[in-house]
């Protein structure tokens, strides 16, 4: 048994469980709720399991190093952050229904990490800049944010689809997305979800500062990822004031949540692919 | 006056604040896309005389550093201030306004609320709620008014701040980043092994700057791994004033040496090809150490040794092994090879010479001096506490109107909750306090 067919099997388990929601989503199926969070739940175990196992097997090499220290491990770690995110807000606010625009994600970003051949998935020994404690810190803390984000955009998603069709003024029931919690509900959730990933963003930033600064003795250095990072954390800003001003809220929130996702994936993968910098080390 | 009033609505409003954020947030691309800090002819050559000259006028090489940019900062700062300014005084009424002034009516109109009645009088249901309520972490207050009695209840006023404390740390956030630009530097230096400077040389202007001490490299060193990675560059520094050695210690990457608010940081490192040669004879136990050459000969005429390096093994600029022509006195001259930093004996007559040879390094440091750095970590944890007191935690209130009812043998009960924010979670924990305040007398 290894870690990356540990990992192999959670893409597939995640892919499982997303269509179990569409089925539900398409046919109301509720009683099936209960097998689809059980096979979500499943696939977060083994991909803990493959996580862990991966660490391991890092030590089995003599280089041992927690799981989080390249492309293919952040994205593993980002689905992981999703899927339990997931898990947590469905388990304290019963939407039924949000895992079929949350876990796609999950399941993209393991068929990606697992399956893509631009992607390496060697376990690496790390380079003197990445030994230190607050990798761990930086890594998690940035990506638990991206993970909120994510599952604030894929609330974003929901939001539009219930507004888009049927409106609200048609009574539960009759409404062609009545599975589809209430757009208040909805709205309330991309905002605490927001809120969530925004204050894991802050801190992100802010262990990668501390972090750069007992590497290179400058905590800011304007370089395109910390940039990104700061324009990411500036768009969640702006929609967290806008409620107060401009009333943004419903379809504005949603799109916000939708463009702040889009800014993430940037700050995360785009910034790699087309602009260099510091953070080269992130891309193989 | 109307006009003042104008202007300080502007700098006062979110709408600016939102204006700057997208200002930045837009701006800020420029830089990731546009590399930062090259040298002028850089410009040119990749895009253009025309358009670098527009880029020296909107100092777009160093744009974040730029006087438009820094304007924008500017205009964040302002606003922060003028915001934070212009709302405290409301807040501050909100946390500490006379809760319990409140009209019996208004409890009547709120969202949140629940009636019941007890058979028992006033006074005995007064008591017991503010018991309970105290003991659940409420701070609680009663007064007798007209109709009855007023019972207040109240936690988290405090977390009105949370907003204020947010501001303030990103200005002082901003503070400690202007302390270290005016009273810092940033500096490089690359010292070889053996030898010392008291200058390093500004990262900005390539001017020397003065460290006001000595600072000596003992030695250099890189650990590989087997695949061939860097796993670790360390370099041995001692610190010395008036030529006393103060401090000696050896710095890694993410292990930087301190002395007088200066760091030292590991940051790179050159080779070169020259050789730290150490010859030790014993059983005399004398040696002595030289820097020497690729392929010269060098010589220790007091001990009438002469020696050399006449080959070299290793891949890219790392040498390996190392093969060493050595001649002590009438013997006869041998050659023999050893690996990088590691030594042989050479039997000599009665003697035994024993020579180690390593390649030759200079390590390569950043040195910084940010005397702000301490108040720019303040201002992290002071936006993290202020993050979460201002989203996570609400300045909840809790009224209970007691009247006697028609009999005045009983009570009628208005409870009535309100929450600055996070409703839906207020309005479940209300319903669940309810439930107990109704429970716990029948």
């Amino acid at each position: 048994m290894t870690s990356s067919l540990l990992l192999g099997i959670t893409t597939f388990t995640y892919l499982f469980a997303t269509l179990c929601f569409v089925y539900i989503f398409v046919f109301k199926a509720y009683r099936v709720y209960p097998f689809a969070i059980a096979a979500t739940i499943i696939a977060l175990v083994i991909q803990t399991a493959g996580i862990g196992l991966r660490w391991y097997e890092s030590y089995g090499m003599g280089i041992g190093h927690a799981p989080l220290t390249n492309m293919y491990e952040s994205v593993v770690f980002f689905s992981w952050a999703i899927a339990l995110i997931y898990l947590l807000m469905e388990w304290k606010f019963k939407t039924r229904i949000l895992g079929m625009f949350a876990l796609p994600f999950a399941f993209v970003a393991m068929a990606y990490a697992s399956f893509s051949t631009g992607i390496s998935k060697e376990i690496s020994p790390l380079i003197p800049a990445l030994q230190s404690n607050w990798l761990i810190a930086h890594v998690i803390t940035c990506f638990v944010g991206y993970a909120a984000f994510t599952v604030a955009a894929g609330l974003g998603l929901m939001f539009l689809l219930k507004v888009s069709k049927g409106g609200t003024e048609i009574k539960d029931g009759h409404r062609p997305f009545a599975n589809i919690p209430s757009p208040d509900q909805i709205e309330d959730l991309i905002n605490k979800s927001m809120i969530f990933g925004f204050i894991w963003l802050t801190a992100g930033i802010i262990t990668g500062a501390v972090w750069a600064n007992s590497a290179w003795g400058t905590y800011w250095s304007w370089d395109p990822k910390e940039t990104w990072s700061l324009i990411t954390w500036f768009i969640y800003a702006i929609t967290l004031h806008s409620r107060y001003t401009r009333g943004w809220t419903g379809k504005p929130l949603a799109w916000m949540a939708i463009l702040g996702l889009i800014s993430v994936i940037f700050t995360y993968y785009g910034v790699n692919f087309f602009l260099s910098g510091l953070h080269s080390y992130g891309s193989g | 006056m109307k006009h003042t009033n104008q202007v300080w609505e502007f700098f006062a409003s979110v709408r600016l604040a939102i204006f700057t954020l997208c200002s930045l947030a837009l701006t800020s691309i420029i830089g990731t896309v546009i590399p930062q800090n090259n040298p002028d002819s850089w410009y040119v050559e990749t895009y253009g005389p025309a358009m670098a000259q527009f880029f020296q006028v909107l100092d777009i090489p160093d744009m974040y550093g730029s006087w438009w940019f820094l304007i924008l900062l500017g205009l964040l700062c302002a606003n922060l201030i003028i915001c934070s300014i212009d709302r405290f005084p409301t807040t501050w009424r909100l946390m500490t306004i006379d809760q319990m002034a409140i009209h019996p009516d208004r409890l009547q109109s709120m969202n949140l609320r629940q009636e019941w009645s007890l058979p028992t009088p006033v006074s005995a249901g007064a008591a017991q709620f503010t018991t309970a309520l105290a003991k659940a972490g409420w701070k609680t207050a009663s007064r007798e008014i007209e109709t009855g009695t007023l019972l207040y209840a109240g936690r988290g006023a405090w977390s009105r701040l949370g907003v204020y404390v947010v501001h303030i740390s990103i200005l002082v956030i901003f503070i400690g980043a202007i302390i270290g630009s005016f009273l810092g530097f940033k500096g490089t230096v690359m010292l070889p092994e053996g030898e010392s400077t008291t200058r390093i040389f500004s990262t900005t202007s390539s001017e020397p700057i003065d460290l006001g001490f000595e600072i000596l490299c003992n030695s250099f060193s890189i650990d590989y791994y087997p695949n061939g990675m860097p796993k670790e560059y360390a370099s041995v520094l001692t610190v010395r004033e008036n030529g006393k050695d103060i401090l000696k210690r050896m710095i890694e990457v993410n292990k930087p040496l301190n002395h007088k608010g200066i760091t030292f940081y590991q940051s790179s490192y050159q080779a070169y090809k020259d050789f730290i040669v150490s010859i030790v004879i014993q059983p005399d136990k004398t040696g002595k150490v030289f820097t020497i050459p690729y392929q010269q000969e060098m010589q220790w005429p007091e001990k009438n040794i002469r020696f050399g390096i006449v080959n070299a093994e290793g891949t890219g600029d790392r040498v390996t092994r190392i093969k060493i022509w050595m001649k002590h006195g009438d013997q006869p001259a041998s050659t023999f090879w050893v690996d990088n930093g590691k030594d042989a004996s050479i039997p000599s007559g009665d003697k035994t010479v024993a020579v180690s040879a390593k390649q030759m390094f200079a390590t390569g440091l950043q040195v910084a001096k940010d005397p702000g750095v301490w108040l720019v970590y303040l201002g992290c944890i002071l936006m993290l506490i202020g993050l979460y007191v201002s989203f996570f935690v609400s300045h909840q209130r809790l009224w209970l109107l007691l009247r006697p009812d028609k009999e005045k043998a009983g009570t009628s009960i208005l409870l009535a909750g309100a929450s600055n924010k996070n409703q839906t979670g207020f309005a479940r924990s209300f319903a669940k306090l309810a439930d107990r305040l109704r429970g716990m007398q029948q």
